[in-house]
């Protein structure tokens, strides 16, 4: 306890609401409330509406929000594959080979997302590898966004991971291979369904690269997004958005269900 | 999202197995040589070469000319620098309070914090528009009060809209990895500090600070490559007047279909936080955080 008055206590958690509340939890009911209304001029929104999200789910919209999650599963199964695979051997490795990993697979970190939209669609754009165009090009660059992500939380759950259990198994005579089904991947499930979810999060809001390669009969819903609120469709734009959130916040909570099931399994 | 890996005290398996283990490692290599280090490169030469053809440095020299590209290097460098600022300042604050003047709720509070951050950043200056728009919340409170026929609120479509944006997104991820530091902190320290008559802003600066330096470190520089590199929030602002460098790129790139020069102004923007980038990695691994 830093603070000992009762009254310098309570002014200290009243700047604390002052400042977290507009700053963090209003622009989230902003958005909530305009997709609910017709008109925003002055204080409150008026015109309570539930139209907004009639349009939100159906038609071009609705179309968006499968391309989403197409996308985003897609790209999370990619990445989560990919990213176990590098973590996995970069932990069996020596010491140089781990940085080698570990540099590499966290660049796309670094580099600006936009960039990699752009590196993406000027390598795929020309034969022998020709996705420009097609919906395949999009998860390519969502997978390597997310990749990052997935090998740093698996190599951070591998760095924990108490290596008696494995050394049991293989005392035991059991094959590389089967330690590693048996054994190593059941003990990092909860790591890589959290990795999982937040690949999924992850993609279903990315926009940077997917603004730099999307084909158009493949928009995913922060593209829907953008070129409402470009039009200056607000509310519907603010709809779609909550329906974002929505989707990803649901994927995020069935995640975690998971994830304890199989923490205390 | 932005754990550091921990090395372990040593490597987990030892000895014989370094072969094998590197063999294993060259799949997932050869996955990211394909989709993404080898465009990366493609990206290097097209900025060699102009639409004319042959290699030359023409796209960089006209780059270097162009008083587009110097707004938007400063623009760029001077949002994320005020950015970073307000983020370490206002998370640096909010994370105390949770930590050391803990109330009920607190954890609620961090539970949210991390759900903002599953939550893509344009949303961010969608809401702001709503708020701080000509004819949003704050100026309708204030034509409310005043009779007034306009608010004075007009900064949106500014730079200091896209700062507002990007401290109030990135500000989370200043206050992870402090609140991290903060629960391995001694609270016996605080409380002899405090019965030795020390204030609670000395207290603050003297045991506090210096213990939360390095978490404070790594946040700080990885929230400054994350607004070097945002877009999101800059295209969602729509202002003309703010061009970033991923801004640059989209534009040159997508609109104006002139691939050298989006090349060479990627290679810049990718130089600038790559770099500042291992200046994270190297500070992160320091704090050990």
């Amino acid at each position: 306890m830093l603070v000992h008055s009762r009254a310098a206590r309570w002014g200290v958690w009243t700047v604390f609401l002052l400042l977290f509340l507009p700053l963090f939890a209003l622009p989230l009911l902003v958005i909530v409330a305009a997709s609910l209304s017709r008109s925003w001029s002055g204080v409150l929104p008026s015109g309570p509406t539930g139209g907004h999200y009639t349009s939100a789910v159906h038609g071009d919209a609705l179309t968006a929000l499968t391309t989403s999650l197409i996308t985003a599963v897609a790209a999370s199964l990619l990445a989560l594959a990919a990213g176990t695979w590098a973590a996995l051997a970069a932990s069996g490795a020596g010491r140089r080979t781990r940085r080698v990993l570990d540099a590499l697979f966290m660049l796309p970190v670094a580099v600006p997302s936009v960039v990699v939209g752009l590196a993406v669609l000027v390598a795929f754009s020309k034969p022998p590898m020709l996705l420009n165009g097609t919906p395949s090009i999009v998860i390519v660059a969502h997978t390597v966004l997310v990749t990052a992500f997935a090998y740093q939380s698996v190599s951070a759950a591998l760095a924990r991971l108490d290596p008696a259990y494995e050394q049991a198994a293989a005392g035991l005579g059991a094959r590389p291979g089967y330690v590693l089904w048996r054994v190593t991947l059941p003990l990092l499930l909860p790591s890589l369904t959290a990795a999982a979810g937040l690949c999924f999060a992850l993609s279903m809001g990315e926009l940077s690269a997917t603004m730099m390669l999307y084909p158009p009969d493949w928009l995913p819903l922060p593209v829907r997004i953008f070129s409402a609120t470009d039009r200056g469709s607000l509310f519907t734009g603010s709809a779609v958005a909550v329906v974002l959130m929505g989707t990803t916040l649901l994927v995020l909570l069935a995640v975690s269900r998971i994830r304890t099931r199989a923490t205390f399994r | 999202m932005a754990e550091v890996v921990r090395r372990p005290a040593m490597a987990r398996k030892t000895g014989g197995r370094s072969v094998s283990g590197r063999l294993w490692a060259l799949p997932p290599i050869a996955a990211l040589g394909v989709f993404f280090l080898h465009p990366l490169a493609l990206v290097v030469q097209q900025s060699f070469t102009p639409d004319e053809g042959g290699t030359s440095a023409e796209p960089y020299t006209e780059l270097f000319a162009a008083e587009v590209f110097h707004e938007a290097l400063t623009t760029t460098v001077w949002i994320a620098l005020a950015s970073t600022a307000g983020c370490l300042a206002l998370g640096l604050s909010l994370a105390l309070v949770i930590a050391f003047v803990p109330f009920p709720g607190g954890k609620a509070v961090s539970k949210f914090i991390d759900v903002f951050l599953s939550f893509p950043s344009f949303l961010i200056t969608l809401a702001l528009l709503f708020l701080y728009g000509t004819t949003g919340v704050a100026n309708g409170l204030w034509t409310g009060a005043t009779g007034a026929a306009t608010g004075p609120f007009d900064f949106l479509t500014t730079p200091w809209g896209v700062v507002l944006a990007e401290i109030t997104y990135f500000t989370p991820f200043v206050m992870r990895p402090l609140l991290a530091a903060f629960s391995q902190l001694d609270t016996a320290q605080l409380d002899v500090a405090s019965s030795l008559g020390a204030r609670p802003l000395r207290i603050v600066r003297r045991v506090i600070l210096p213990e939360a330096l390095p978490a404070l470190a790594a946040g700080g520089s990885l929230v400054l490559v994350m607004c070097l590199n945002e877009f999101g929030i800059v295209l969602f602002t729509g202002a003309k007047g703010v061009t970033t460098l991923p801004m640059l790129v989209y534009t040159k790139a997508i609109l104006e279909s002139d691939y050298p020069s989006a090349c060479a102004v990627a290679v810049v923007n990718v130089l600038l936080s790559v770099g500042l980038y291992g200046l994270y990695r190297v500070v992160s691994r320091r704090a050990g955080a």
